[in-house]
This record gives C-alpha cells, structure tokens and sequence, in this order.
C-alpha cells in the first residue's frame, strides 16, 4: 500500500455514559477509496465528525501526512485538505450554488469577492469530476441529486484531498447514486482519497477497495473489498447473521382503503392525478417511483396533512371528505413518514414524550400526562424493536438516524394499525435493522393491517409488496401482481411505460 | 385632482419626503443588518428612543453634533451587546428579548433625560444640523428645495444603504453573514464562526438604529420627548420584510413611506369635512398593503429566530 494520507490513532469519544467511539484507529491511502460499514449507532457519523473538528475526541489523534491535527477546528482540517459531505446536507437553499461554495473561502475583510474567478474555479472543477451544476442557480431549486453535488463541489473547491461522505446515497434514486460512484471512483483514480459510509453493502462492494467495519464503537473488521462478499460483511456488521425475512402467501381480505380520481392541487401545480388503488386487509401495496413524483403528497393526503382538491377516499368502504391528523389517528391509520426529522419526532422532546404524543388522551390521567405509563410504554418500544443510544427520558435528537426510525416505527406498531402507511421506512437503516424492519411490516400484514409501502428501493418493494403500483408525474399506473413483477418491468413502469402491465392484473 | 397635482407638484413635499424617511432608513437598515446574520432585533424602538436622547444630551452639555451622532452609536453598540448576549451566547428567545430591550432602553432614555433636565413648561432645545447647502444644485428651480436643502444625516443614510448592498451583496463578509443568517451549521461547517458573525451583526446593526434615533433630536426636531420615536421602530420591522431583506429597497420602502405620510399630511389642510386621524391612519393601512403584496414573495432568511447551538445535531 502507499503510504497512508490519513491515520486515526487511538480515537474515543464519549457522550455522557454512551461510549460512541472506543479506541479506534485506522488510516487511509492515496487514491483509496475506504467504506465505513455500521449499524445504526456504530459512532461512523461520530468518528468523522472528529475527523473534521466538528467534536473534540477524549483521546487519540488525527494526523493528516503524518501530521497531527488540532482537534476540534474545522477550519484546520479544511486547510489540511479534508472536505465533508455531511449525512445532513449543509447548504443554505436561499442562496445560489456559487455562494454556498464560496462561504469562507475568501479573507473576511477583502473588498470585494472574487466571483468571477470563483466561478471559473468551481465550472473547471465540475467539469474535470463530471459534476455538472448551474453555478447561479438557487439552491433550493435544485434536486436532491443536485444539492448532494454541490456538497462534493464544495469540498473540491477547497482542495480537498481527503474527502468523507456520510451515508452519500441515502437520499439519492438508483441512477443519481450510480452516477454519483463513477464520479467518486473517478476522483480517486486522479489521487483523491475517499472515505464513505454507507448501509447498502452493493453499492460498498462495487465502489470501495476496503472495508472497516464498525460495531459497539470499535473496530471490528477490516477487509479487502476483493476478498469478502455482503453475507460476511452483513454478519460483521451486526455481530450475527441476518437475513431478510420472506413473504408468505397469504389471503387479503376486505377492502380497507380505495382511493378514486384523486387528485391534488399545490400552488397551481398538480401534484396528484386521478389516482386510485385498492388496499385490502392482510396485504401490502408497494407504490415505487423515483422520489418526487408524487409520494410526498400522497403520503401526506392518507395522513391528514394535505386536503385533496378532487375524487374519493374511501375508508373502510365510507367516503369520507378530507381527513384530518385526528381522524386518522382514530381511523386507526399508522404511519411511518419520510422525513422522520420533520415530521416523524420532536428532536427537542424525549423519547417517552415522542412515544405518547400521537395518543394524548389515552396517556392522560386526570387531565395531567401519565408519566410513568408513558415511560412503561418508550421502555416497550425500545425493547421490542431494539432502539439504541436512548432511554425513555434522554432526548431524542440525540438518537442516531437508524435508531430514531425505530422508534417512530415502534411507536406505530404497538398500537396494531388497521392500515399502515409506510414511506421508505428502511432508508438509512443498517442490514439488522432492515431485517427487522421488514419483519415487523410482514408481522403486522399477518395479523391483518393493510400496509401501503411507498419506496424507491426495488428490492424492498419486490420481497414485501404482493402488488406493486409505480407513481410517476403525479400519476399512479395500474397494479402488477409481485409474482409477475421483475426489476426490467418495474424498471418500465417506473419510467412510465404501462403498455407491458397485463390487463388481467389491472382488473381489481 | 388638481389638489393632488398641487401637492405633488410642491417642492415642499419632496423636502420632507427625503427629512421623514431618514430615521426610517438608518432604522431599516440596522434592523436588515441584524436579520441577514439571523437575529431579529425588537429592540430597535427602544435604542432608537435611547439613541435619540443621549445624543441630544450630549449636545445639550456641548458637544458638537457629530459627536453627539457617534455618542447614540456607541450606545447603540451597547445595546447590541446586551440583546447578543442573551440571544446568541444564551440562545433565548429572540423576541422576548428584544421587546425586552425595548421596555428596558425607553424607560431608562426618560430616566437618564429625568435626571439631567428638571421637569419644565417647555423642553430645553439644541441648535440641530442645518440644511447643506450644494453649489449648483441647490440653486436649481424647484430641484433644488426639493432635493438638495437636507441636512447631512439625510446623505449619511443614502449613502450607508448603497454601502450596505455592497457589502451584503458582493463581500466576503456579506456572504458570510447571509450565510450564517440561513443556515448556521453550514456557516461553520465552512469555518466561518457563526456566533462572531451574529454579534458582528447585531452590534453595528444597533448602532444604526440609535443613529436613526439621533436624527430625531439633532436635525428634525431639536428637543428630546420620551415618546418621540413613536413606533417607527417598528414601521422598520415592517419595512425590513417589505424589502426582501435587500438595502436597496428599504431604501425604497422607507421613501415610500415616507411619501404616503408627508402628502397625507398635506391631504389634511387641503380637504375638508374628513376627521384628520383619518389621514393619520392612510400611511399605515398602505403600508399593510404593500407589506402583504410584497411579502408574499419574500424570502425569508431561513435561519431567522433561531438560535445556534455548537456540535449539535
Ligand atoms: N451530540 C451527541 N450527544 C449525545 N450522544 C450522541 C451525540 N452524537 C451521537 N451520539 C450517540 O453516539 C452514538 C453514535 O452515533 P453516530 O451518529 O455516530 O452513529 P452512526 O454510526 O452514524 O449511526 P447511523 O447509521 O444511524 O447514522 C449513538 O448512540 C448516538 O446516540
Ligand atoms: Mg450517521
């Protein structure tokens, strides 16, 4: 190997009784490109935050060319050469793509900024990665696809040598991120060093030369990406072996939700178009699509948040006008929302309070909140679906992006919901908890909830859904059994074609 | 309508146009400057207060008034400290603070005056800016009066908006302050030091504010009277949002303002029958028409009202 351009010496890190990073050490080489592999909660997002100087470590070193770093100063490791993509994007959206690069590059008290030669920069830089982006473009006008590379210009632009992507691909579709690779593997094949952690151990496979894997906070492995496979690394990983769980035949029942011509209106635009489908007692429906193309609103229309502008709901064979959160908590509709952030916790309050917050009323007692049987109740959750790092009353921003998923998904199930609305539930989840993931919509599909999956991952949709709809432009197409369904149809589907879908399976 | 083509056609108007606009913008500005890095400053109606009273006291025991401007901008800076202090460093609530600093600024600007000048028929009086006067130009017919008979904060004000916009717009500070004002974390994540910047901001921003305040007591009047800012603070709040957050259009904005108010008040001795508070209310219920029509398009520094936290997730 040549000599290494980045060491991590002995590094620990300890958030209050929470050991996040254990001692750990491991170095990078020129042109290399590393994948940190985890579970949720592992310390991967911990040990690069220190590597940036985002944290300071209790113990150990970084050192960069054999020198050491000064912890905890980001502008140290900018000037040293190390350049991260954050798993949270960070960008502002109301300013173009040429001032989130050039924020901090310039001395503060210069006259005048050198825009136009920043320009030149970051247009020669795009073009020499093959990252094309429209410099003066708004940010937030952007895809997501986009915003992530502007994220990697932003790094380049400041000479990076050394570049960390935290989980990279969690937000992009298939293709952004197959495109996203060949850039990356490019970069190092021009002397790049890269360092990136993702779960989806495909993409770690085709991508990286080696693999450290992280468990509890240490290292627990270290392989060449030419000598192992994804059962042993998925085994590594989580200390056991996992495997996804199968779909059994089974025997819908009657129908618990049908939409009819819906369609959604925002601001002018038509986010939904005649869409209908029919959901049954005891099956999933998988809705796949590149994201963007109506999921949100959808989601948001089944959960109370968006009133539809035209067509039918119909709920347990009612029609029924437009939802509200209320009802669909009564209705006894669980959901699992995309963006769990926002939507799906408050990072401020506690675990318990995020447990009980949808189901006030039956928490209370005597007009106050029942603390301990809250309490009880985040204690079960956290239990029965193995949330890590938290306990009922420590704060829930605290959790790592896996583990807050849990606990929304935990916090839905135990309620056994008649019909759940799950959107990419498994993304940013490790092997283990994907696993488990599945195996708790299957369970709750056995039992007799209908579950409407809406995912972008195929594999998913293909091994839980038994009938599969893609969405596309706001419009749904008609359903194909899963039996019939393989990646070249799904593949169609999703780019619109519906000419291939047989007419037999359409027939509701 | 030959009323208000008489009106219009006055150059007495225009003069006063440019005389009420100025605390506007100076306030304006100072309120914009403290919103881009992500703080919202209510404190403005009391530093303009405090301003417009310490400036003039420090005239009033003599000294020149220039001095008595750089005076209210020091107090101004003070004040930006105190509202940093509690909302950046303590991370509290931006508008309680502020409204804070505002109970706090006006009660202690009358009992600072209460203290120096004993309570009297009529107030004490200073002898303010006088009108510049600019060869050439001021002589020109109708031109002249209109535009070119202000005394020299009037300038000062114009002149610091066009700075401002360069600044925000074309400087690497202006970049980092925006920056900080929409997305802190990512600030920081570039090595700019949001906190510093946000001080920064809020402190010069204050100062702006108290100078506004001072324009009050040393050119357009010459006393000082506890209730003398009435609520142009907070017309500069509103003033902020109506221009996007952009110095060239508070420039805009408060010129605006300013004319609905000085041709409203020309409206009043012209037009008979119409109770004068009538008059009073126009500038105003405009300015909530403007605001709504322009604001619906603004957009908002994303980071406003939020506090920043260090290495938090
Ligand atoms: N600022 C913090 N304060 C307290 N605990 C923290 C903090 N940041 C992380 N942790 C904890 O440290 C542990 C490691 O978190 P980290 O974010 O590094 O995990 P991760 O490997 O990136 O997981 P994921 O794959 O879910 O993103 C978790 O248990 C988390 O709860
Ligand atoms: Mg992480």
């Amino acid at each position: 190997m040549t000599t290494p351009v980045l060491d991590i010496i002995g590094v620990s890190k300890r958030f209050g009784d929470n050991l996040a990073n254990d001692g750990i050490s491991m170095s990078l080489g020129k042109g290399e490109i590393v994948a940190l592999l985890g579970e949720n909660g592992a310390g991967k997002t911990t040990l690069m935050s220190i590597l940036f100087g985002h944290y300071v470590p209790d113990d150990g070193q970084i050192r960069i060319d054999g020198e050491e770093l000064p912890p905890g100063k980001p502008r140290a490791a900018i000037g040293a050469g190390v350049g991260m993509v954050h798993q949270h994007f960070s960008l502002a959206s109301n300013l173009t793509v040429l001032e989130n690069v050039m924020t901090g590059t310039e001395q503060l008290w210069k006259l005048r900024s050198a825009t136009e030669e920043a320009r030149k920069k970051l247009v020669g830089i795009a073009e020499r990665f093959g990252l094309k982006v429209d410099p003066d473009a708004r940010l937030g006008d952007l895809s997501v696809g986009e915003q992530q590379r502007v994220e990697i210009l932003k790094a380049l632009y400041n000479d990076a040598r050394i570049l960390i992507l935290d989980e990279p691909t969690a937000v992009l579709t298939n293709i952004e991120a197959e495109r996203m690779f060949a850039t990356l593997k490019d970069m190092a094949r021009q002397g790049l060093s890269l360092i990136f952690i993702s779960h989806k151990l495909d993409e770690v496979m085709a991508a990286a030369h080696r693999i450290v894997v992280l468990r509890g906070g240490k290292v627990v492995a270290e392989r060449k990406a030419s000598e192992t496979n994804k059962a042993e690394l998925a085994e590594l990983m989580v200390g056991r072996r996992v495997t996804r769980p199968v779909r059994e035949p089974s025997t819908p029942g009657a129908v618990v939700l049908e939409l009819r011509d819906l369609g959604v209106r925002i601001g002018g635009v038509e986010r939904l178009k005649n869409v209908g489908f029919v959901l049954r007692e005891g099956e999933v429906l998988g809705i796949i699509g590149v994201s963007g193309n109506g999921q949100a609103p959808l989601a948001r229309v089944l959960s109370g948040t968006l009133a539809r502008t035209s067509g039918e709901l119909l709920l347990y064979g009612e029609a029924v006008g437009n939802l509200s959160v209320g009802d669909v908590v009564d209705a006894g509709i669980g959901r699992i929302p995309e963006d769990r952030n926002g939507e799906g916790a408050i990072g401020e309050m506690s675990i318990w309070e995020n447990a009980v917050l949808e189901r006030l009323p039956a928490y209370s007692r005597n007009g106050l909140v029942d603390r301990k049987a809250g309490m009880a109740f985040a204690k079960s959750i956290i239990d029965a679906f193995d949330v890590r790092g938290g306990t009922p009353a420590s704060g829930t921003r605290l959790l790592s992006g896996g583990n807050m998923q849990k606990l929304i998904l935990g916090r839905n199930l135990s309620h056994r919901p008649r019909i759940l609305i799950a959107a990419q539930p498994a993304r940013g989840l490790d092997e283990g908890a994907v696993a488990a993931v599945h195996a708790r919509i299957l369970e709750a599909r056995k039992a007799g909830t209908a579950v409407l999956l809406i995912s972008e991952d195929l594999d998913e949709v293909i091994s839980l859904a038994d009938r599969i709809q893609a969405i596309v432009g706001g419009r749904l197409s008609p359903p194909v059994n899963a039996e019939e369904a393989d990646a070249r149809l799904l593949g169609l589907m999703m780019s619109g074609d519906w000419s291939h879908i047989a007419e037999a399976a359409h027939a509701p | 309508m030959s009323v208000v083509f008489d009106i219009l056609a006055s150059a007495g108007l225009w003069a006063a146009i440019l005389r009420i606009a100025t605390p506007l913008i100076f306030g304006t500005l100072g309120a914009l400057l403290c919103e881009r890095a992500g703080v919202l400053n209510l404190g403005i109606e009391g530093i303009m207060t405090f301003g417009a009273m310490i400036g003039w006291l420090a005239v009033f025991h003599g000294a020149d008034l220039w001095t008595g401007v750089l005076v209210a901008a020091i107090s101004g800076t003070l004040f930006g400290v105190l509202h940093s202090l509690l909302t950046v460093t303590l991370g509290l609530s931006q508008h309680v603070s502020g409204l804070g600093v505002t109970l706090f600024a006006s009660s202690f600007s009358y009992y600072v005056f209460r203290l120096v000048v004993p309570v009297a028929g009529t107030p004490p009086t200073v002898m303010p800016f006088q009108p510049i006067d600019i060869p050439a130009l001021s002589s020109l017919p109708f031109i002249g009066p209109a535009f070119f008979t202000q005394t020299a904060p009037t300038y000062l004000a114009i002149v610091i908006a066009l700075i401002m916009g360069y600044i925000i717009f074309r400087t690497p500070v202006g970049l980092a302050i925006r920056m900080t004002g929409e997305n802190p974390h990512a600030a920081e994540a570039q090595g700019v030091n949001p906190m510093k910047v946000r001080y920064g901001a809020v402190i010069a921003g204050s100062a702006l504010m108290a100078v506004g305040g001072a324009f009050l007591t040393l050119s357009a009047f010459n006393s000082f009277f506890p209730t003398m800012v009435q609520g142009r603070g907070w017309i500069c709040i509103a003033l902020v949002v109506f221009a996007s957050w952009r110095p060239g259009r508070a420039l805009f904005g408060a010129l605006l303002f300013a004319f609905f108010d000085a041709f409203q008040l020309r409206l009043q001795t012209v037009v008979e029958g119409v109770p004068y508070q009538i008059f009073l209310m126009t500038p105003y219920i405009l300015s909530i028409f403007a605001l709504a029509l322009m604001a619906r398009r603004a957009r908002v520094p994303q980071a406003l009202m939020q506090p920043y936290r260090r290495g938090e997730r």
